[in-house]
């Protein structure tokens, strides 16, 4: 009997020590009722989803509001004015992974979570390195990396305007240059032999930050690697927030 | 003796710190100085704000250089927004600090909230009738225009509680902005003012698809017919056409009605089958307009730059642009004989600081905004119009007037009609009540068209439940049932809490038992 009892729980001990080595839960294993990549792509706008994902950059909070870069390992999904308490807000480190639950919604190209939606702190951390799209600027493909964290290398700065004394400048304050030091900076770049416009979105990276000035010390005709997200705006309106100069 | 003495001496000194517990004094009401000091030098803050459009910036900064020429000792520092909201917290958080700018562009909904401080702002009745410094005064250096030459509509938009606090700087109102193409396409003329009735059916028709599930009248993917930009001037509007109420001037909402509950059905209605859309939901009407991907828009007549696929500013891309006839005109009427239209734009306001001599300075430089060359030239920027009639009877903007259409800029055609549009219908425009709160309820008629166009695109059920629901938690949401207890600066207290009564009586006794102490001390030595 003795015995009987000590295989009994040798097997159980053994079973708990297997049961430890499992390797860890895949951080990209979706919850019960929660969506895919692919499911949250494929429904349609003003439906309901459910999401789990992991928060890469904070872009900004007020009034109980939070807007959110956010990826898995699949792909991006941008959280605009979520719920969000600013206790709670602090806890969003780069990395966390949330459960968010809200509605699609579609703002000038811009695929999102809508305003409103509520969310959940989980188990679980990822950071997203950034994926070379230096190929895909100007075809039909980028979309498809719509709000992913992002590198280009090798693209050349253009002239974005003119100053007051009518010589070329590489960046403007706001779209137009009506702007001011702090607001956002809009540049322009070569890429695959056509110019796109970037952005340094100020609420994201504010004048204090590296890229900011590194943006406003860009000449014409330098040659830069980038990093950011690839934001949406009737078109491709890049959120910046690396620049080497090569 | 000396400890009486030092007795009284304490009491005296705790009177006015109990004074000071229960709310505080501001500045010195503004008096007119006797004549402007030359020989000081004079620091002007100016806030103001821009259509994120560089020629309004450079208006601004040639106004402050030629006013500066004319007074060498008085120096304008301008500081630029985007956002009448930002405008409107950084006043707020700088009537705290004494830190207000001294001229600020604004709205008189805003003007109401800055009024609960204790002289923050400066009335502009005895400066706008001062012989020397008024209006068209004898010492003013610039043509400035006579109290009776700016428009009087547009001043009386800056009356509250019987006493100017703005000028008004610039006037727009909403249009509405039509491919005429497409309604005519879809089998329909367009009147020259349109009923809610024509639009919503216009807009059901434009939803049309062809069997290979584009739709009719643009053979793509995407059409939202119907886009409003602003939800808050959507309900006011409706509600003032089909005299409902919204607010009295005593600050009474009356928002909360069933010309409100049988508007926001309809609205469900045609959100629900994608017919209508805003801004918030969906993004800037012009951009669908400009793309050939929307029927009507409705939008700022002083965002007129923007419309239309030969407007100067686009922000899609020149290849998505759709070649069609646009068409300006006032925005859906209940009575079209009879059409009621907003009054908006900025208007300047002064702050109150403790030198007068800078309120002068700052108040010269408000008359200066007044002048032709400032008020036409920042009128030309967009589908605005001068305040003033001295401006308007300008034989230069008479000519700017005369030729709409000779090119894609400064005589745009769209922008022109939006102009036109304006000054045809001056005595249709209305304002509504101003008074502190009237902010919070303009956003709260917004977010009952925002909240029920939502519900209904996701199928959620409007009805009278829903209503009630959403009544209510707009009413808390926007604090419309506590307005006035969220006043900036010096407010009615009311009675003080039993806790801070007990309290001070506390302290009070406290102070008498000592001062008995001393007193039965000193009386002992006496007798001693």
């Amino acid at each position: 009997m003795k015995k009987l009892s000590a295989l009994i729980l040798a097997v159980l001990f053994l079973a708990a020590v297997c049961t430890g080595c499992k390797k860890p839960a895949d951080p990209n294993a979706k919850g019960e009722g929660v969506m895919t990549y692919a499911e949250y792509i494929a429904a349609a706008v003003d439906a309901p989803v459910v999401i789990e994902t992991f928060v890469q950059a904070k872009q900004s909070w007020w009034d109980n509001k939070a807007t959110l870069y956010t990826q898995d390992q699949d792909g991006a999904y941008f959280i605009y004015n979520m719920t969000c308490s600013e206790a709670d807000y602090a806890k969003l480190v780069p990395g966390t992974k949330i459960k968010v639950t809200g509605f699609k919604g579609e703002w000038s190209g811009e695929v999102e979570v809508a305003e409103g939606a509520t969310f959940e702190i989980e188990e679980g951390s990822y950071i997203a390195t950034a994926v070379d799209l230096t190929g895909l600027f100007g075809t039909d493909e980028l979309i498809k990396h719509q709000n992913e964290f992002f590198a280009v290398k090798g693209a050349v700065v253009e002239a974005i305007g003119q100053n007051d004394a009518g010589e070329d400048v590489a960046f403007f304050y706001k779209w137009n240059n009506s702007g001011e030091d702090g607001d956002d900076l809009y540049f322009k770049v070569k890429i695959n032999g056509q110019v796109f416009t970037f952005t340094v979105e100020s609420y994201l990276c504010d004048k204090t930050t590296d890229v900011y000035a590194a943006v406003k010390a860009l000449k014409v005709g330098d040659v830069i690697d980038l990093e950011g997200f690839l934001y949406w705006y009737e078109g491709a309106n890049p959120h910046i927030t690396k620049v080497v100069v090569k | 003796m000396k400890k009486a003495l030092c007795l009284l001496l304490s009491v005296l000194l705790l009177v006015p710190l109990f004074s000071a517990c229960h709310g505080s004094k501001g500045l010195k009401a503004f008096e007119l100085p006797e004549a402007f000091d030359e020989t000081r030098e004079y620091t002007v803050v100016f806030w103001a704000k821009n259509d994120t459009n560089k020629t309004q910036v450079n208006i601004y900064k040639k106004a402050i250089e030629d006013f500066e020429a004319l007074y060498p000792n008085i120096r304008v520092e301008l500081r630029l927004y985007t956002d009448y909201g930002k405008i409107y917290n950084d006043v707020i958080t700088n009537i705290s600090t004494g830190t207000t700018p001294n001229v600020c562009i604004t709205y008189p909904d805003h003007i109401a909230t800055y009024l609960t401080g204790e002289n923050v702002m400066v009335p502009l009745d005895a400066l706008m009738d001062d012989p020397r410094y008024g209006l068209g005064g004898s010492e003013v250096r610039f043509d400035s225009p006579k109290r009776d030459e700016v428009i009087t509509r547009y001043l009386d938009e800056g009356v509250i509680g019987g006493e100017h606090w703005a000028l008004p700087f610039m006037r727009s109102t909403e249009a509405l902005y039509v491919n005429r193409d497409y309604v005519e396409k879809l089998g329909y003329t367009l009147p020259d003012v349109v009923t809610w009735d024509f639009i919503w059916e216009v807009s059901e028709a434009a939803l049309r698809k062809n069997d290979d599930g584009t739709y009719f009248l643009n053979g793509g993917t995407v059409m939202i017919p119907f886009i409003y930009k602003s939800s808050d001037n959507m309900m006011i509007q409706y509600l003032k056409q089909a005299g409902a109420g919204y607010s009295d001037g005593d600050g009474t909402i009356g928002i909360f009605n069933e010309t409100t509950e049988s508007f926001l059905y309809e609205i469900a209605e045609h959100a629900k089958s994608r017919a209508f859309s805003t801004f918030k939901i969906s993004s800037y009407p012009g951009n669908f307009l400009n793309a050939g991907q929307c029927v009507f828009g409705i939008d700022s007549t002083a965002g007129a730059t923007w419309m239309g696929s030969k407007a100067g500013h686009q922000d899609i891309s020149s290849d998505k642009l759709a070649d069609f006839e646009m068409a300006v005109l006032p925005i859906p009427q209940l009575d079209p004989d009879h059409p009621v239209m907003i009054s908006q734009g900025p208007s300047v306001t002064i702050f109150n600081k403790p030198d007068s001599g800078e309120v002068l300075a700052s108040w010269l430089f408000a008359q200066f905004l007044l002048t032709n060359g400032v008020q036409i030239a920042y009128a030309q920027t967009e589908g605005y119009v001068p305040v003033t009639e001295k401006a308007r009877k300008d034989p230069a903007y008479a000519d700017y007037l005369a030729r709409a259409g000779e090119d894609a800029d400064l005589h745009y055609s769209v922008k022109l009609a939006a102009t036109k549009l304006l000054l045809e219908n001056v005595e249709n425009t209305f304002i509504t009540p101003v008074f502190n709160g009237s902010a919070s309820l303009r956003d709260a008629a917004g977010q009952l068209i925002e909240s029920t166009a939502k519900s209904a695109r996701r199928n959620e059920t409007v009805d009278k439940a829903y209503m009630e629901k959403l009544f209510k938690n707009v009413n808390a949401l926007y604090r419309l049932d506590q307005r006035g207890e969220n006043a900036v600066g010096k407010k009615e207290l009311g009675p003080m809490p039993a806790s801070s009564i007990a309290l001070l009586s506390a302290l009070g006794a406290a102070w008498i038992g000592i001062g008995a102490y001393v007193l039965i001390n000193i009386a002992k030595k006496k007798k001693r």
